[in-house]
């Protein structure tokens, strides 16, 4: 068990900005970090890993103290124990996909880069120098560097939020395959829902520099409890009035969709939001 | 005396390079990552030898560094060593005339690499030594390059402080910049010429050769 209850605040300007965190990480789970940008996400990952330091409280990691301001104890992030993947890969432009591996590494393992890189389909590249790789292997290459230490807790800094969506249900089928195979305790930063559902057990949602709500995907997306056939998470990306009704067009996944709406239910929406589209009505048709 | 002089010229600039890349890299390194508000101050005092006239910088050493100022006098008692109008001098007047010339590349390069980098680095396990050794450096081989080129070819090519601090003794402190203006003085044009092309056509290879390096290593330099 991870437990974490830390303050921190910073100056924007002339703004004060506070962060305050306080929750539990169960061990071997995955867990989604869910909210707006600039709520706090990324910072509550760099005061994980001591990127940042937090002005007051604790996180104890199982047995280990890593912060506690009372004792005066601040872990080094060298000493955390982590597994950082960044938003832009941060891979060492000088060194190969397997250096990047090798010099993650706490003891000399050349088995486990074999079979990490096996896991992520890059065995083939493992000469390759980062310059040399695509955007998704870039950033397998990003995983498996922080797995390659075997950390006690990996964080990914919304690791896949630049990706296209074949790409990202990839990289989300090699998260899955990296935490089964080698079990961390995984915190993930993430916009989409779909996302959370496929990966997470758990879901935190920070607003404001807090950890608001945080259960099980379920009962945090599902707020009327709908028990639909199917339920998608959608975009807003249209709006239009056709006579007495509203004609809303979705995002879902790559495909669009029209949908009906009343102008109550248009009232409280706005191009650009992230809705639940869910039906119970209908006997959905399934063809290949 | 032509080959002393030449022998002399390129032995002071190699010495001053060392010198300035050894003591460039931890200076670099601090100004491109501290937070400290006396950082302007000290960017100043680091670009000061671009825009003083040599003389001034050339006048003050010869003040600060002289037998009967204490530096100097601390030098002579203890080191037996004299740091005006010897080989000595014209080395301390050099890093100090070149020290811009070296800190900004590599300042300019460490800076303008991702700050992610550093923090991945960190999250590995890795001290900031190792980080600086296995991360940073090898990715700024261009500054580096630069740093060393632009140090060696103004230290070759710098005539003010060391003729202040110098004083244009033959075998010693004689550069070749100094031997083309006595040559000149002599109205010997044929031996004035043959310091000046000489001088011409060695920065020239210099130059050619690392920006034909930094074309063909473009990526992996940079």
């Amino acid at each position: 068990m991870i437990k974490i209850n830390i303050k921190k605040s910073f100056k924007d300007k002339e703004d004060k900005i506070n962060f305050h965190f306080n929750t539990t990480i169960e061990e071997n789970s995955i867990n989604a970090i869910f909210g707006q940008s600039g709520t706090g996400k990324t910072t509550f990952l760099r005061l994980l890993s001591g990127l940042d330091i937090p002005d007051s409280g604790y996180i104890e990691v199982g047995d280990v103290t890593w912060f506690n301001s009372e004792k005066n104890i601040n872990l080094i992030p060298q000493k955390r124990d982590v597994g950082f993947v960044f938003q832009d890969y941060a891979l060492f432009p000088n060194m190969s996909v397997i250096e990047n591996l090798k010099f993650a590494q706490k003891v000399k393992d050349d088995d486990f880069l074999e079979e990490l890189l096996d896991v992520v389909e890059l065995s083939k590249f493992k000469n390759a120098l980062p310059s040399e790789l695509s955007g998704g292997q870039k950033q397998r290459t990003a995983l498996a560097r922080a797995v390659a230490r075997k950390p006690k807790l990996f964080l990914l800094d919304e690791a896949l939020s630049a990706l296209d969506s074949t790409m990202r249900q990839q990289l989300q089928n090699d998260i899955e395959k990296i935490h089964k195979t080698f079990k961390m305790t995984t915190l993930l930063i993430s916009h989409d829902i779909a996302e959370v559902y496929k990966l997470a057990s758990h879901v935190k949602i920070i607003q404001n520099g807090k950890i608001e709500k945080e259960g099980t995907p379920d009962i945090l997306f599902n707020k009327s409890n709908i028990s639909g056939k199917f339920k998608f998470s959608a975009k807003i990306l249209k709006i239009q009035k056709a006579d007495t009704i509203f004609i809303v067009t979705l995002l879902i996944g790559s495909n669009l969709t029209k949908v009906v709406a009343t102008q109550e239910e248009v009232q409280n929406m706005n191009i650009g939001d992230d809705v639940l589209v869910a039906s119970k009505a209908f006997n959905p048709i399934i063809m290949s | 005396m032509f080959l002393e002089t030449m022998l002399l010229t390129f032995k002071v600039a190699l010495i001053t390079t060392i010198i300035l890349f050894t003591i460039g890299i931890p200076i670099s390194l601090w100004i491109s990552s501290t937070k400290s508000k006396l950082k302007p101050i000290f960017e100043t005092i680091v670009s000061m030898p671009l825009v003083l006239p040599p003389s001034v910088i050339g006048f003050y050493l010869l003040i600060f560094l002289g037998p009967s100022s204490f530096i100097g006098n601390l030098f002579e008692e203890y080191l037996n060593m004299r740091l005006v109008l010897s080989f000595e001098g014209i080395i301390v007047g050099s890093v100090i005339f070149s020290f811009p010339f070296m800190i900004h590349p590599i300042q300019s390069g460490l800076q303008a690499l991702p700050k992610s980098l550093i923090e991945a680095s960190y999250t590995l396990g890795k001290s900031k030594l190792e980080t600086l050794f296995f991360v940073q450096l090898p990715n700024i081989k261009a500054s580096l390059l630069t740093g060393i080129v632009l140090t060696f070819a103004h230290t070759v090519g710098e005539f003010g402080v060391v003729l202040m601090i110098g004083g244009n003794i033959p075998g010693e402190t004689r550069l070749a910049s100094l031997a083309i203006y006595d040559e000149v003085e002599a109205l010997n044009y044929t031996q004035a010429n043959q310091y000046a092309l000489t001088l011409f056509i060695i920065c020239f290879a210099i130059l050619l050769i690392v920006y034909m390096l930094n074309r063909r290593f473009g990526g992996v330099l940079k």
